[in-house]
């Protein structure tokens, strides 16, 4: 039986750098906020955290929790402020809370985030795989997957006609071909959020994207 | 790309070695040209060097659990008198240096994961003050440690949750056997038959962090996963050969963590972890 190719660079196996003490439960959960955080755009008000299998029982000696919430304020793995992330998202006003759960899942090393803001509501599963790697699987109740290392563009924009035709045409006119893609969105008429994955390193195609009537936020990252 | 090491060893027999064949495989899947990728790869091995120095100095954990021993083995080594020959025992020493850095959650290169990341660091900066490498010759060696991971990786795992220590410890120690060898001189079925030796040796090795802390017993685990790196490596210099071929250790290795209860897969409710004085550990440190 083929298995699936889940680590792609060789720096996925000599990498990342990045501070202790676990590269599953630590550099990965940093990952896994972070991704979720672009995803969401902005800064939330509110975040729920809930753990499980593996992470829900080591998740304070791995730091798990400090990691999950460095990457939710945008640190990556590297981050020296990292092991100050409670008290910096505290300052900056984000209530977090953390549940570890009992429940079965797919993958030991995973996680789901809700993030709140006002009435909008993101939440996303991440699954750190090992050696920091990460994969998201699941938003706003969407099975995707979401692979790290690929270069991917996340847009957070208005749920109006013509907002996908947009965003393609940008990457078209660039000839960046896009692999896969994913559409959702919180109600309908109200925020959505795409999610590409193309095969070219652009991310100098994240302001003309930006640039687009009704798109909100664009981050990039790979 | 390759995803067996049978293909890897076939298909870097075309280029001047393992590591030559994985900057061209990384450059063509990346995007990236080799002068990056060798950059980027010159960046984890200067975080490596660091954390070798920081640990040596000697750290305590935020836990207060481990910290101090690889200053320890440094005094030992300093005063000439042991068993190991000088290059493992300063491996050693090493591997426990970058886990004591590691542990107090300083800045180290996952290699392949954070837990397990003193072995290949410490086998690469205590054989290149042996063989004397260059800087280039440095990075070369974590492209083959990096290569052979990378099967490793696909066809079983690398991460304690899924397969225990094994997957951790195992891995690393057979990436850096592998790298051994060829910074060595010998060749990549040599690497192969290494790496095989390595995994089949350190299969089974269960990951039970006390208090579920990367601290008792990874720092040490590191520290035989080096020494075990050089025995392999001599091994296999020497013409020896694994009974059962490379991608088949490697399979029963994903079978063997498949099947490992979760108590042993970084959970911390078996083995050491479940120790009377590990308990004790996790509610002094906890208090539950």
């Amino acid at each position: 039986m083929a298995k699936e190719v889940r680590f792609h660079s060789v720096f996925d196996i000599i990498g990342p750098v990045m501070v202790g003490p676990s590269s599953s439960h630590t550099a990965g959960a940093a990952r896994i906020g972070k991704v979720v955080r672009n995803i969401f755009g902005e800064q939330p008000e509110r975040v729920d955290i809930y753990l499980y299998e593996s992470f829900a029982k080591t998740y304070r000696g791995h730091g798990t929790d400090i990691a999950l919430v460095g990457g939710l304020l945008g640190m990556d793995p590297d981050d020296r402020r990292l092991p100050d992330s409670l008290r910096l998202a505290h300052e900056a006003g984000i209530k977090v809370t953390f549940v570890p759960k009992s429940d079965k899942v797919d993958h030991p090393n995973t996680a789901r985030i809700i993030l709140k803001k006002g009435s909008r509501q993101l939440s996303v599963l991440g699954v750190s795989i090992g050696g920091g790697n990460i994969q998201i699987s699941e938003i706003n109740g969407f099975k995707i997957t979401l692979a790290m290392g690929t270069p991917t563009f996340v847009t957070v924009h208005q749920d109006v006609p013509g907002m996908i035709a947009a965003v393609t045409n940008v990457l078209s006119a660039a000839n960046v071909n896009i692999g896969t893609m994913t559409v959702t969105r919180e109600a309908k008429g109200d925020k959505a959020i795409m999610i590409l994955e193309v095969d070219d390193r652009r991310p100098d195609l994240t302001a003309a994207i930006r640039a687009l009537p009704h798109v909100d936020n664009v981050t990039y990252f790979e | 790309m390759f995803n067996t090491i049978k293909a890897l060893v076939e298909q870097s027999a075309a280029y001047s070695s393992v590591a030559a064949f994985m900057v061209a495989t990384e450059a063509q899947n990346s995007g990236r040209t080799p002068a990056q990728i060798r950059a980027i790869m010159g960046r984890n091995l200067d975080v490596m060097a660091q954390s070798i120095d920081e640990g040596i100095q000697g750290v305590k954990s935020v836990t207060g659990l481990t910290g101090g021993d690889a200053k320890r083995l440094h005094q030992y080594l300093e005063n000439g008198d042991f068993f190991l020959g000088a290059t493992v025992l300063e491996a050693v020493q090493n591997a426990v240096a970058v886990n004591e850095v590691n542990a107090k959650m300083g800045l180290i290169c996952a290699t392949p994961t954070a837990g397990s990341a003193g072995v290949v660091a410490g086998c690469l900066v205590a054989v290149t003050k042996k063989l004397a490498l260059t800087r280039e010759q440095q990075i070369d060696f974590l492209f083959t440690a990096g290569a052979f991971g990378l099967v490793i990786a696909n066809n079983a795992g690398i991460a304690g949750a899924e397969g225990g220590c094994q997957a951790e410890v195992g891995s690393a120690s057979a990436m850096a056997a592998a790298a051994l060898v060829c910074a060595k001189g010998g060749t990549a079925d040599m690497a192969a038959q290494a790496v095989a030796m390595s995994l089949a040796n350190l299969m089974g090795l269960v990951c039970d962090p006390v208090a579920g802390l990367v601290e008792v017993p990874c720092v040490k685990r590191n520290a035989m996963g080096a020494s075990q790196a050089f025995v392999s490596a001599d091994m296999a210099l020497a013409g020896m050969r694994s009974v059962i071929p490379p991608d088949e250790v490697i399979a029963a290795m994903d079978q063997v963590g498949r099947l490992m209860p979760s108590v042993f897969k970084e959970t911390a409710e078996g083995g050491l972890a479940a120790t009377p004085t590990g308990q004790k550990l996790r509610h002094q440190i906890f208090g539950d």
